[in-house]
């Protein structure tokens, strides 16, 4: 019975959405537009510098440190200079610590760094007038990364995010101010039940949705993956269900189409503006990206750079994947405890 | 025969205002029980209350003389005053997913006769007009093979064609021995339809009986009206039971040929008159003390 009534009702909502046109081809169209726009509007006019990456103190004899042409960008230890450079963010690396210099071998750029860098190495004196110290080379390999194939968990994600949370919590407040909930409440039907059939036709909406996207943008820019696309559509999943059960937190009780509106908008805006979708967090006051790290879109769009550009595996987003996880149950717990027809 | 509903003490306070006061009646098995009043005089919430669908503040509610319970929802059909339907789905497939909320749901073809469906299953419910609709919510509230049928201002907004027809459909349902309970402020609707009216105002029923009788209580003979223009008033200042009303001057009695006699020497003019048997409106009017607040 329960089963017959949740087949119905998911049955429903999705014809529903598949069936209003304006919605359906927004939520469609909308973020392959924004990817393939972002992504032209990124791809040329990369800055003249050559990027440094320095680790230690830097030994002022070092000729290259202070040409005009590069920017030097420090960093606490090798490994995350090393990591940077294995995609293509910085073109060269100094180790002061090891007397260490490292390239990536599929950059061309910093091939012509290190000539230079060795070049100069060569014939100038250290501060004391003798040979400089002899610095080993060490190579990293990593393809680089283009900010398209950073961007478009960023764009999914935020996808995902007004879909989930309009589509469920604007939509339930829309049924119950005009009736249609209280109509519900006069049949046999649980409010648990209405409310996972609701649920579940907007994750497969949502989750069709964003594959639909990935394969439409990736068929142009061929992303780059480095990771499993189990794990990634996982991942998604998961960012689903916590989206969606956010959403049913706002639609618990409100009955007023703009106050929801108002209050989606307070909500989906700071995690818009603070998630990184689409610019990187590093940077910006420790206080924001404290902030940051409560919303759910900033652990899905982490864990899913961390699959496709790293090519994590489970373990490596295990810490994202429990904090959805956590948050999901939490939004669930109110929104179920807060659930009124009317 | 046994009463299927019985409400007993009922009370509902919102805020300050006490929308029902104390409230009390029984309503036979297969009858058509109406619930007459003006706008805001508390039908709606008893009706909702009597449907499980609100909560009341004191008093209590019997099915068959048990407090209303989990199986209730599942015996009873219900059209609301005001329901926006799914969008986007259709009459046909609005009607299977309500279908699909009930154990032995009414047959669909069975549905489709009784409410005059047939001509519109495809369409969208977005793209219903006001009678349809109303066919439609009517459809919903019998699906479940209900005992008992909430019908709230089935035919408020219709055109008077689409109320017939309106009609027609709830005579096929009351056809059937199904308790129909009815809200509404047409009189002439509740005089049609109804074996037994409760006329309620301010939170409060002002009386209850079938219309035969609350007529032949409250009323003896017939009425004489006539236009009132403010001229007469000491003309007609001897006679019984007359009521002065903005426009008009109403008569009550039971001698006519006498009673217009005597006008007649009184000198009053009787340009307009009108002599009607008096209906559930005149009740209506006579007890609340005001026109239709419509």
């Amino acid at each position: 019975m329960i089963i017959k009534q949740f087949g119905a009702l998911f049955k429903a909502r999705t014809m529903e959405y598949v069936r209003d046109r304006g919605t359906f081809y927004w939520s469609l169209l909308f973020p392959v537009f924004l990817v393939l726009g972002l992504a032209f509007a990124f791809s040329g006019g990369d800055d003249k510098l050559f990027k440094v990456g320095v680790v230690g103190v830097q030994d002022p004899s070092v000729a290259l440190l202070g040409m005009e042409q590069v920017q030097l960008v420090p960093y606490p230890d090798a490994a995350a200079a090393a990591e940077r450079l294995a995609r293509h963010q910085i073109d060269f690396m100094i180790d002061f610590t090891a007397s260490s210099f490292a390239i990536n071998a599929e950059s061309s750029k910093g091939r012509l760094v290190r000539d230079l860098f060795l070049a100069q190495q060569a014939t100038a004196p250290d501060g004391s007038g003798n040979r400089a110290v002899t610095f080993s080379e060490t190579v990293v390999t990593g393809k680089a990364t283009r900010y398209v194939d950073w961007l478009v968990p960023g764009v999914i994600g935020m996808n995902m995010m007004f879909s989930s949370l309009f589509g469920v919590g604007f939509v339930i407040v829309r049924y119950r101010k005009n009736g249609v909930l209280k109509r519900f409440k006069a049949t046999p039907v649980s409010a648990l039940n209405f409310v996972s059939a609701q649920a579940a036709s907007r994750l497969v909406i949502v989750l069709l949705t964003s594959v639909v996207v990935f394969a439409g943008t990736n068929a142009f820019l061929h992303f780059m993956m480095r990771g499993s696309y189990v794990n990634l559509l996982l991942l998604t999943v998961l960012g689903i269900l916590c989206m969606i059960s956010l959403g049913l937190v706002f639609a618990s009780r409100m009955r007023s189409e703009e106050m929801a509106n108002g209050v989606l908008n307070i909500v989906t805006f700071p995690m818009l503006a603070l998630s990184g979708v689409f610019f990187s967090l590093e940077g910006s006051p420790q206080i924001l990206r404290t902030v940051s790290r409560a919303f759910p879109l900033t652990h899905f769009i982490e864990a899913a750079r961390k699959i496709m550009l790293d090519g994590a595996g489970l373990a490596a987003i295990a810490p994202n994947l429990l904090v959805l996880g956590a948050l999901t149950v939490v939004f669930l717990a109110i929104g179920s405890a807060l659930f009124q027809w009317e | 025969m046994s009463d299927i509903l019985r409400i007993e003490g009922l009370s509902k306070r919102y805020g300050s205002v006490q929308a029902v006061d104390d409230v009390s009646f029984g309503i036979p098995e297969g009858i058509c029980f109406g619930l007459l009043g003006p706008n805001g005089a508390g039908k709606t919430t008893t009706i909702e209350i009597m449907e499980g669908i609100t909560a009341p503040s004191a008093g209590r509610v019997l099915f068959r003389g048990q407090p209303i319970g989990k199986g209730f929802k599942a015996k009873v059909g219900i059209q609301f005053q005001s329901t926006a339907l799914p969008e986007f789905i259709t009459v046909k497939e609005t009607l299977e997913l309500f279908s699909s909320f009930y154990d032995r749901p009414r047959p669909m073809a069975e549905v489709v006769e009784l409410c005059s469906l047939a001509d519109i299953l495809e369409r969208d419910n977005q793209k219903l007009s006001g009678g349809q609709r109303q066919r439609m919510l009517l459809a919903l509230a019998i699906i479940p093979m209900p005992e008992v049928v909430f019908l709230d201002e089935p035919t408020t907004g219709l055109d008077p064609q689409a109320r017939r027809n309106f009609w027609d459909l709830i005579g096929r349902i009351k056809a059937e021995r199904t308790t129909v309970i009815l809200t509404t402020h047409y009189m002439d609707e509740a005089q049609l339809l109804c074996d037994r009216v409760a006329i309620m105002d301010r939170g409060k029923i002002l009386d209850i009986d079938t219309p035969e009788a609350l007529l032949a209580k409250h009323f003896r003979g017939v009425l004489i009206r006539l236009p009132y223009d403010g001229c007469c008033s000491d003309a007609l200042s001897g006679f019984e039971g007359l009521v002065t009303r903005a426009d008009s001057i109403e008569l009550q009695t039971e001698t006519l040929d006498r009673s217009l006699k005597d006008l007649l020497a009184a000198k009053v003019n009787l340009e307009g008159l009108s002599i009607h048997k008096p209906n559930l409106e005149d009740l209506f009017i006579k007890l609340t003390g005001n026109a239709l607040r419509t």
